[in-house]
């Protein structure tokens, strides 16, 4: 239990930080660079280095690299659906997700992890 | 137009707004830790950037600039639009910046932790600002007279 109130504070206050910080970055696209900021991944690996070691984590940070190729995938979307389609944020968003989940898994099954 | 770093667009957010943010960011990190015991590190690594706020800060930017243009008594909802779609553009290119992110910690981990961390930050900012700054520069050269963003 302790575990995961740490966790839910480090990355509380992590992804705050990087949050306040796009707020204040002009221009607005330069901001959004910090949409795709490490925080979940920094507290995260933080603590799985300490708790299961170096071999964990580099797994982990290697399937990583597909979940972020995913993100990309979800951001363009995102942008469309935005642009072209007229939808609000929120729906925007939540549709999306159904992209970023098969894009991530479906490298994950075709690329497979790490070895 | 430089990048520049500004207090004023703070005081448009407000106190819930930063409690959204903390609670969906801890919950996601929770939810990455949850996955990663039950299913294993390839399918934790996955979660390490699943883009869990951005419905939260896409909708917040959003909002922000429809209430700025509603106070000056203008149809803000466009603009809001626009003003999430660019940021969701500076969240793919940033994408590239957490993929280089994951890459380099992946190769220096098991030599040290500490400079992992640090080589992967490193990655990720000069990875995020170039590929911004060739976006921008590419704009500049196919649409001069449109490269406000």
């Amino acid at each position: 239990m302790t575990e995961y109130i740490l966790r839910f504070i480090a990355g509380g206050v992590i992804v705050s930080i990087f949050s306040i910080l796009g707020d204040m970055l002009r221009p607005k696209s330069f901001a959004g660079l910090l949409g795709a900021a490490p925080s979940v991944a920094l507290a995260t690996l933080g603590i799985a280095v300490v708790e299961h070691g170096p071999n964990y984590v580099a797994a982990e940070s290697w399937t990583m690299i597909y979940g972020a190729i995913a993100l990309a995938c979800y951001s363009v979307v995102v942008c469309h659906l935005l642009m072209r389609f007229h939808l609000a944020a929120l729906p925007s968003t939540i549709v999306a997700l159904a992209v970023w989940l098969a894009v991530a898994f479906g490298l994950l099954a075709g690329l497979g992890g790490a070895a | 137009m430089l990048v520049k770093l500004s207090s004023d667009a703070l005081k448009q957010t407000r106190w819930y707004e930063y409690g959204v943010r903390f609670l969906l960011g801890g919950l996601a990190t929770v939810f990455a830790g949850i996955v990663g015991a039950r299913f294993g590190a390839s399918i934790g690594g996955l979660f390490l950037a699943l883009p869990a706020i951005f419905c939260a800060s896409a909708t917040l930017i959003e909002s922000h600039e429809r209430r700025a243009k509603e106070k000056a008594r203008l149809s803000g909802r466009r603009r809001g639009q626009e003003a999430a779609a660019l940021d969701a553009a500076g969240a793919a290119l940033g994408s590239l910046g957490l993929a280089a992110f994951a890459g380099v910690f992946h190769l220096t981990v098991s030599t040290s932790t500490t400079g992992a961390f640090a080589a992967a930050i490193a990655a990720w900012v000069a990875v995020s600002v170039a590929a911004w700054w060739l976006r921008r520069r590419l704009r500049i050269v196919s649409h001069p007279h449109h490269s406000r963003s």
